[in-house]
């Protein structure tokens, strides 16, 4: 607390706003960055969209630049676009690796989870009779691609994290990948034992097994309701 | 001397347009390899150099990287051209990922049916027109200032500036309400290491043709 009350120490807030997220109650793009921030320690509020008109309303505001959520309310800035926010905490909070050549491996990694994320995304919201397909695909490519690329990298150096011999957002979006993998099938990581340590140790880490507890902000997978609110907030067919 | 960044695509636009700009605008010369055929890429991928077994592949600084974002992310910091702190790389970060959301439609839209293709290059200029554009004009209008982010030349400029060009290919008239950002576009253009990738015989690719796709079509067996 402050050691003079009532005088204002410029650049110091006692008590910094939380970052505000922006979205509909949901994981849909916005799921890596509220494990992101909750891995970090840093506590944030959420505004849950629930209609077509509160997604209006943010946009006839000025606050969304792109005319699309995720926003996030951050240190005065109103932000958009997942990698720009994700970039932006990890950096903040030092998840991010000391220089830019560990950031590339970084974001090479992370860009990789994020493509399959977006084929889960697309996969959530296709048509019910292209969804075995779409769903096959994706297992294909989890099993064949994505996990035995990870897998490889901590095999080639035999290190606790993915990069630099230390926590970073490459582990904490991998592993809230491994947890959706789970999902789909336990048995796609039944051959991959590095990863699934490095599953239960980041599982172990103080800020992120409180955001595995329920009650945290931890969203759970669409239902057939949260599928008809997107649709109808988003004015999808 | 360090070796010249290598760069593995096919020989057009695609994924790799943006890392090419990025390069070229920060003067850095580089050297190309085109995938061809399906043996080429299948070579690639035995090779294990694609951590996911896709390209764009770009190694330089001893680095095997793939992954558009994280190669030009890598390049805009090297080169100076990513904000002097957090807050003005997290803006280049908001335009540039706008921008290259609005390239995408048109690269993929090269791979679709007749029909659709029209289709989505409409929906494309009117995106640019009613959203992407006017977010822009507002922010050179808002700070008054030459370039996007910090009144410096930034990798958000390049990419803008590459977008822009694109948009125009499909409606040139597509600029026409929004004055500060055809200043921007001849501002842009003019700096000299743009001017000279701009010129015919610089390694820009062209719009995707009949024969770009087929190739694509043909590698990745889609």
């Amino acid at each position: 607390m402050c050691a003079f009350p009532g005088v204002e120490n410029p650049g110091d807030s006692i008590m910094a706003a939380k970052p505000k997220l922006y979205y509909f109650d949901g994981r849909g793009r916005m799921e890596p960055i509220r494990w992101l921030l909750a891995a970090a320690g840093v506590e944030f509020e959420e505004e849950f969209l629930e209609t077509s008109k509160d997604l209006e309303k943010l946009r006839n505001d000025g606050s969304l630049m792109f005319q699309q959520v995720p926003m996030v309310e951050i240190d005065g800035m109103k932000l958009v676009q997942c990698r720009a926010i994700l970039n932006y905490i990890a950096a903040k909070y030092n998840l991010y690796g000391k220089d830019i050549k560990e950031r590339a491996l970084i974001d090479m990694y992370v860009e990789g989870v994020a493509d399959l994320n977006e084929m889960y995304l697309f996969w959530s919201i296709s048509p019910p009779n292209e969804q075995a397909a779409k769903m096959t695909q994706m297992k294909d490519k989890i099993a064949n691609r994505y996990l035995p690329a990870f897998e490889k990298v901590l095999k080639s150096h035999g290190q606790d994290y993915l990069v630099g011999n230390r926590l970073s957002r490459a582990d904490i979006h991998l592993v809230e990948l491994l947890y959706l993998v789970e999902e789909l099938d336990p048995n796609l990581l039944a051959n991959f034992p590095l990863l699934k340590a490095l599953k239960a140790r980041i599982s172990n880490l103080p800020t992120v097994k409180k955001f595995l507890q329920p009650g945290s902000p931890r969203k759970p997978p669409m239902d057939e309701k949260c599928l008809a609110k997107v649709k109808e907030i988003f004015q999808l067919k | 001397m360090a070796a010249k960044p290598k760069l593995c695509y096919f020989r057009g636009r695609g994924r790799m347009e943006s890392i090419r700009w990025l390069l070229a605008a920060a003067g850095v010369e580089f050297e190309e390899e085109f995938i061809e055929t399906r043996e080429q890429y299948e070579k690639l991928q035995k090779d294990g150099r694609l951590l996911f077994g896709q390209v764009p592949l770009v190694e330089m600084d001893g680095m095997v990287l793939t992954q558009t974002k994280a190669i030009l992310s890598y390049l805009a910091a090297k080169y100076d051209l990513y904000g002097k702190d957090l807050k003005e790389r997290v803006r280049v970060d908001m335009y540039a990922d706008g921008t290259l959301d609005l390239m995408m439609m048109i690269a993929l839209a090269a791979f679709k049916t007749p029909g659709e293709k029209e289709e989505n290059l409409a929906l494309v200029v009117k995106k640019a027109k009613t959203c992407y554009f006017p977010a822009f004009e507002k922010i050179l209008k808002d700070h008054g200032e030459d370039f996007l982010v910090g009144n410096k030349f930034s990798w958000a400029d390049i990419q803008l500036l590459e977008a822009v060009l694109m948009v125009e290919e499909l409606d040139a008239s597509v600029l026409s309400d929004f004055p500060l950002l055809k200043a921007f576009k001849t501002r842009i253009s003019n700096i000299p290491t743009i001017k000279k990738f701009l010129q015919p015989g610089s390694q820009r690719k062209l719009p995707p043709d009949s024969h770009y796709v087929k190739t694509v079509r043909n590698v990745l067996q889609l």
